[in-house]
């Protein structure tokens, strides 16, 4: 699998799938997508280039640690449950804000912070495993 | 129709049981993975199958003009597909390492926890 | 909580616990000397209760309550009446002394802070007992007295004697408290209250109920066990493997009565008919004579008083059991006079161990010029023991002489028993008290010479007591003992006690037999010792021994039955497993005769038959696959079917999802496969094979069933409906799957992210850790090895 072209090809691919991966993530509150399919997409993504160029390259992309990407994203989930209760609503109650930036209507809400944080726990616990296995290839 | 996947979803526990009750940790691992796919299908197809409406409200409409797919189940299995895919790694990386600490791959002889020639209890206090 | 009345109980309670955390502290700074400090505590628990003395010797009770779990109607309340005010004095005055005794004792030794706090956590659980209110208050501390009991035994862990004695102990008196506590809720159920002062105010009650019996065979159990009568008297005498100190205060002056003070709180509601008047004098009476004649075979001295101790509280049962006021007078007069002079026995037996190095009377003599202040201890003591006037045992045999000759010629088989023990007894605290100090000195294994004040404070007081006691009898026995009279027996006790008897009577006659006979041992006790010794090696077999065999049978069962149920074979427990499975599938189908049809409505169209067509190919080849990597991509091609599924019945997410994850799984395996040369053969015989395959498909075919049953049913969408509804208009999505995951059912998806958080630090760890097992050799190759 090492081949030139591959390893040519893979950073532009990867760089385009976290790209549809965000994509997908977002739009998931209206169309098919959110986090857990986004999620998944990113971890390919970062498989392919495990692959292609090696596991140091993927920890280097990444610079956190995937378990850490993981933590943070679990952590951003809990957290959109809190604001709710300044409002004295019951937890996890979804509060949006919505505004117009340069003629685009931009909502954001509490399930979207917990969509992106289901992300991140899928892409960093997955992408851990994933590297974790590339690297016993390796070694 | 629901019928008919019944059967697949039967042929798909039979496939994996006759996988898991073979020895071998390889056979073991792909008989977990199609255990998922089994309980995923059995879920999904016990909230009744429609075809091709996905349960997506249009642009200009609060509620489905027309009926939809049940939306639950989908809702339940995508979670379950993610959990039980981790857990295949996480199995697939226990036996992994099970067996390159003791040297087999038979469940047989996996016998750690449970030595054949285990010794009797001591008495006394 | 106020700091007087009634409700300051509650922090008489509590000072025993802080002084358990505080004892180590204090020790570690102060040495043996915090014991003066230490004895603070009881010392002012014992003038709480004291001020209480004069009012419930006026036949008053006191109650106090707090909540506890208010949703059971459970409450943590304290009982204030004549048998709970002396108890409570006896345990925390014995309790002062015993606390200085343990300075003294345990001098220098280095868990002596952890010996005093054990000793405060006993103390407040005892306290506990006697003034629960509550039935599972009195539960929680009585199993309080058994855990500390098991900690005080055990505390010399070194030692396996300890050990043991510490785990019969604890398993004993534990056992008994589960039938405790079976007997109390049956109590309550009986009667309606899970309070004692109701109960007791209830009459006959619990005698009508037809729970009667059972609640009194698992009162006795719990009583008996706790207050070692026999059989279960055994537990007792090991328990002597103890400290000293805990000897003289947990097994004999206080945690061992708590049997007796629990037969005599049911007394008024459980008492006074047949079968109490035959169990208990019954039980009561052949531990009496048990336990004086095995302690005449002991050389130990504090083997003696051990022994001598259940006989104690078998006397005690059996003078419960009569339910008669004079007997029971004597019951208490003897309970009082018991603690008192068998606390101080027990220290001063203590003190001739400590400083002479042994307790083996065969090895000792002529202390009483090296030990003078032990010895006068020792000799009061005894002498109430005895039951010489003018100390109080002396008054507690007249009257319960009196109690039992009273009772008529039906019971003069009691007398008989009592006569008979009381001799023995008589004798062995004339051996206790005079054989290690007369005679000529013996050189003993130390230089004896008289202990520290520490040690000597405790005998010489509870001595003095039983003398005071003795002359002043009838004003103790106004304030202590008749009040509890009143609360054990129901009815007021008449005629003042008198230290001379106020004219001849059988009582008087009894006594100077008793005396005549216990001379008559005394004289004779190696040929008692010989004799007794030889019975008991003729029968050869004891509860002791039976508690052995009875913990071996039980480690052995158990190693049977584990190896039985769990043969260590992976495979033998999957098709267990899943013919379990089956049964559970098959039973209710079979049972309701509720067979689902199996032929399909509709057919499938051309697409929906290719992509079905290709997941069952898929698991076919995956079950024949020759090589691992056949194996893999036919897995592949399964997942990726059953995707297209999804993807034709509507549930793009879905289908999103599985290709993903099927393309994952497939790299992962693939990681690991080309790493591990593991083998796809398939190495089972034939007939496990047709077995498995059996099995295996009954199971799919009973799933096939259970679902094609399930969707022939009509369909209950509500909760669908609800979501299809709501999704926009209040959770402002369109796709309304997504809405359900991160909205309407978020908890349940942070619960399931954090599962997937989880499985990556497993397999994390798993990678990373490197264990350093190494397979078990083969023990054929060693013994080949061996040969060679």
């Amino acid at each position: 699998m090492n081949t030139v072209i591959f390893r040519t090809v893979a950073p532009f691919l990867t760089a385009l799938m976290l790209l549809f991966s965000v994509f997908v993530l977002l739009r998931g509150h209206n169309e098919p997508g959110g986090g857990f399919i986004g999620g998944l997409i990113a971890v390919s993504a970062f498989a392919i280039l495990g692959i292609a160029c090696g596991v140091a390259a993927v920890r280097r992309a990444l610079v956190m640690h995937p378990m850490s990407v993981a933590a943070s994203g679990l952590l951003l989930a809990v957290a959109s449950v809190l604001p709710s209760l300044f409002k004295s609503q019951a937890a996890m109650t979804s509060q949006w804000l919505e505004f117009t930036l340069f003629d685009t209507p931009i909502a954001l809400s509490t399930p979207m912070f917990f969509d992106i944080g289901v992300y991140l726990v899928v892409v960093g616990a997955i992408t851990s495993i994933a590297l974790s296995l590339e690297e016993r290839e390796s070694d | 129709m629901e019928t008919i996947l019944a059967i697949t979803v039967g042929a798909f526990f039979a496939a994996s049981i006759y996988l898991m009750l073979s020895r071998k940790l390889v056979r073991v691992l792909m008989g977990i993975a199609i255990l998922g796919n089994a309980v995923n299908l059995l879920i999904f197809t016990s909230g009744r199958l429609l075809r091709e409406v996905p349960p997506i409200i249009p642009a200009h409409a609060y509620v489905p003009e027309a009926i939809t797919a049940n939306p639950l189940p989908q809702a339940l299995v995508l979670t379950a597909i993610v959990i039980s895919f981790s857990f295949f790694a996480f199995f697939l990386v226990l036996g992994y390492r099970a067996y390159q600490e003791l040297g087999t791959d038979d469940m047989l002889e996996m016998r750690v926890a449970e030595p054949v020639n285990e010794p009797e209890p001591p008495l006394g206090y | 909580m106020p700091f007087q009345g009634v409700e300051a109980t509650f922090w008489a309670l509590l000072a025993p616990f802080v002084a358990a955390a505080f004892g180590p502290w204090l020790t570690r700074h102060l040495k043996h000397n915090a014991a003066w400090i230490l004895a603070v505590p009881p010392a002012a628990i014992f003038l709480f209760f004291l001020s209480f003395v004069p009012e419930v010797s006026g036949g008053a009770v006191f109650r106090a309550s707090m909540p506890w779990v208010p949703s059971l109607q459970v409450e943590f309340s304290v009982f204030l009446d004549g048998l709970s005010v002396l108890f409570a004095l006896l345990i925390s005055g014995i309790g002062t002394f015993v606390v200085l005794y343990a300075g003294g004792y345990l001098k220098g030794h280095a868990h002596q802070g952890r010996f005093f706090s054990f000793l405060f956590l006993f103390m407040g659980a005892m306290l506990g007992v006697v003034l629960a209110d509550n039935f599972l208050t009195l539960f929680v501390f009585w199993e309080l007295t058994s855990i500390t009991s098991f900690l005080l035994i055990g505390f010399d862990h070194l030692r396996t004697a300890s050990r043991r004695s510490a785990i019969q102990a604890l398993v004993v008196t534990g056992a008994g408290g589960m039938a405790l506590l079976a007997g109390l809720l049956l109590t309550w159920q009986a009667s309606g209250t899970m309070e004692m002062s109701q109960l007791l105010a209830s009459g006959d009650v619990l005698r009508e109920s037809s729970l009667y019996l059972p609640v009194f065979i698992l009162i006795c159990l719990g009583a008996f066990t706790k207050s070692a009568q026999f059989p279960f008297h055994f537990w007792l005498p090991n328990a002597m493997e103890a400290p000293t100190p805990v000897s003289a205060y947990l097994h004999s002056a206080t945690m061992v009565k708590a049997g007796v003070y629990l037969l005599m709180r049911m007394h008024p509601v459980l008492g006074d008919t047949t079968i109490w008047m035959t169990v208990l004098p019954l039980f009561g009476g052949v531990t009496l004579l048990v336990g004086t004649f095995l302690g005449l075979r002991q050389t130990d001295l504090k083997l003696v008083l051990a022994y001598t101790t259940v006989a104690s509280l078998g006397l005690l049962v059996m003078l419960t059991g009569t339910s008669s006021a004079e007997a029971i007078r004597g019951a208490v007069l003897y309970l009082f006079a018991h603690s008192l002079f068998k606390g101080a026995l027990f220290m001063a037996v203590g003190t001739i161990d400590h400083e002479a190095g042994t307790r083996d009377m065969r090895y000792l003599g002529g202390l009483r010029k090296a030990m003078p202040i032990t010895f006068t201890a020792a000799l009061l003591a005894a002498l109430s023991m005895a039951g010489l006037p003018p100390f109080l045992g002396f008054v507690a045999k007249e009257v319960l002489y009196n109690g039992t000759w009273t009772l008529g010629s039906g019971a003069a088989i009691l007398t008989l028993v009592a006569v008979a023990g009381n001799a023995m007894m008589f004798a062995l605290a004339a051996i206790v008290a005079l054989k290690p100090f007369l005679g000529k000195p013996v050189d003993t294994p130390k230089h004896a010479h008289e202990g520290p004040i520490l040690l000597y404070a405790g005998p010489v007081v509870l001595a003095a007591c039983g003398l005071i006691a003795g002359l002043f009898v009838a004003s103790a026995g106004h304030l202590f003992a008749d009040p509890m009279t009143l609360a054990v027996s129901g009815e007021p006790v008449h005629g003042e006690l008198h230290l001379i008897p106020a004219h001849i009577n059988a009582a008087l006659f009894l006594s100077l037999g008793t005396i005549a006979l216990g001379i008559t041992l005394y004289i004779y006790q190696d040929k008692a010792r010989a004799f007794a010794s030889k019975t008991l090696e003729t029968i050869g077999w004891g509860p002791d021994k039976g508690f052995d065999q009875f913990i071996n049978a039980c480690v052995i069962l158990a190693s049977k039955l584990t190896r039985t149920v769990q043969t260590g074979s992976m495979v033998t427990y999957m098709r267990l497993t899943f013919s379990v499975l089956l049964l559970v599938l098959f039973v209710p189908m079979i049972a309701t005769a509720s067979w689902p049809s199996l032929i399909p409505s509709e057919l499938p169209s051309v697409l929906e038959s290719c992509i079905l067509a290709l997941a069952l190919i898929g698991l076919y080849a995956v079950l024949t696959a020759k090589n691992r990597v056949t194996a893999m991509v036919s897995l592949g091609v399964s997942g990726f079917a059953v995707a297209v599924i999804y993807f034709l019945f509507g549930a793009p997410d879905l289908s999103f999802t599985q290709f993903m994850v099927e393309t994952l799984s497939v790299v992962i395996l693939a990681l690991v496969m080309t790493r591990l040369n593991l083998h796809n053969k398939d190495s089972r015989g034939s007939a496990a094979k047709l077995f498995d395959a059996g099995l295996a498909t009954l199971v799919g075919l009973g799933f096939t069933l259970a679902l094609a049953g399930v969707t022939q049913q009509p369909f209950d969408a509500s909760l669908s409906e609800f979501f299809t509804q709501f999704s926009r208009s209040i959770a402002h999505g369109r796709n309304i799957v997504n809405v359900i995951l991160v909205d309407f059912r978020g908890f349940d998806t942070i619960g399931e992210i954090s599962v997937v958080m989880v499985t990556g630090l497993c397999v994390l760890a798993l990678i990373r850790v490197r264990s350093n097992y190494t397979p078990p050799a083969d023990p054929e190759a060693n013994k080949a090895e061996a040969n060679s």
